[in-house]
């Protein structure tokens, strides 16, 4: 099925397998804890808490490794 | 006087792309030296040739597109990218430093290369086996290269400083694997990859605020602190992982 695939498919599904493993693999969790803190960063910008933004942003990336750490020992010890 | 006109900025740019560029050079050059003196070089220089010509390629197509990209979502959008992708290689280090994850070994690496290769057998004239794997190689590993090329020296309006930089790991990668041979696993891959994670994401943090237009105290010079901040973090993960490590365990109990 897939050898019958025309060479564009081919290559768009490839560039679509690259970006899912460069950004999701195996720890979606980064990916998401990611996408809420931009998010949590724009809610505090729009409303105006620049200090609290530049003190969130680093303060929440460090928090979603550590839990991102924790994960992957507690089911390496599974 | 020089010291004095280079901005942090510049110099986490330079180490970040320098630093990431090289390890995944070396990650491609085991695989080109494991199908060379297995297979033959001409069918490897060949995968490795194609590889490089399709990665020019797609940054002529891809290098001017990202430039007309208003600065601010590049920024956000690159800054998310190097975000997750900096998180992810310091997991991965502070995993490898307590001993919760296997060290990256060059040489297992090249053995596992070179037992596929000798397993798919010999093919009559030209080596098709051999080309693919060094096309992969280079092409998935290059592929890497020119995402953190392209998004870090666009986003610095720096391109041609980052592409300098990758061309002289390039450079260094090649020969030093040419002088050191098969043993690339000499070089300090696992120290160079946790030292591209604190840059990755002391660059995604910097980024992602800028393009949500937070102002860093200090402007540039603020990714100094988050360099410092995140390399202190990273020791801290690894000191209180290594307490819960199997091996530290394994020790005790003995």
């Amino acid at each position: 099925m897939s050898k019958k695939q025309i060479l564009p498919i081919r290559l768009l599904k490839g560039f679509g397998m690259f970006w899912w493993d460069f950004l999701v693999g195996d720890t979606p969790e980064l990916f998401i804890a990611a996408l809420l803190i931009i998010g949590v960063i724009a809610g505090l910008r729009g409303a105006g808490y620049n200090t609290a933004a530049v003190v969130a942003l680093p303060v929440l990336a460090v928090l979603a490794l550590g839990v991102s750490v924790r994960r992957a020992i507690n089911s390496s010890k599974k | 006087m020089f010291v004095a006109t280079v901005s942090s900025g510049v110099l986490v740019l330079v180490g970040a792309v320098f630093l990431a560029c090289a390890v995944e050079m070396v990650e491609a050059l085991t695989i080109v030296f494991a199908v060379g003196h297995t297979r033959g070089w001409r069918s490897a220089f060949e995968g490795v040739f194609v590889a490089l010509v399709a990665l020019i390629a797609l940054v002529a197509v891809f290098g001017p597109a990202l430039v007309q990209i208003p600065l601010s979502t590049l920024r956000l959008t690159v800054g998310g990218v190097l975000l997750i992708f900096g998180m992810q290689w310091l997991r991965k280090a502070v995993l490898r430093s307590s001993g919760f994850k296997a060290k990256h070994d060059e040489d297992a690496i090249y053995e596992e290369a070179v037992a596929e290769l000798r397993a798919s057998g010999q093919s009559v004239g030209r080596d098709r086996v051999a080309f693919v794997m060094a096309f992969k190689g280079v092409f998935l590993e290059g592929l890497e290269v020119v995402v953190t090329v392209l998004t870090l020296g666009t986003s610095a309006h720096r391109l041609g400083l980052a592409a300098t930089t990758a061309g002289i790991a390039l450079l260094l990668v090649v020969i030093i694997g040419a002088i050191v041979s098969k043993q690339l696993s000499s070089i300090p891959e696992n120290a160079m990859k946790m030292s591209v994670g604190i840059l990755l994401v002391s660059y995604g943090t910097f980024w992602a605020g800028e393009g949500l237009k937070v102002s860093w105290p200090g402007n540039d010079a603020f990714l100094a602190f988050l360099v410092v901040l995140y390399t202190l973090v990273t020791w801290g993960l690894i000191a209180l992982s290594k307490f819960q490590s199997p091996q530290k365990k394994v020790a005790a109990h003995s």
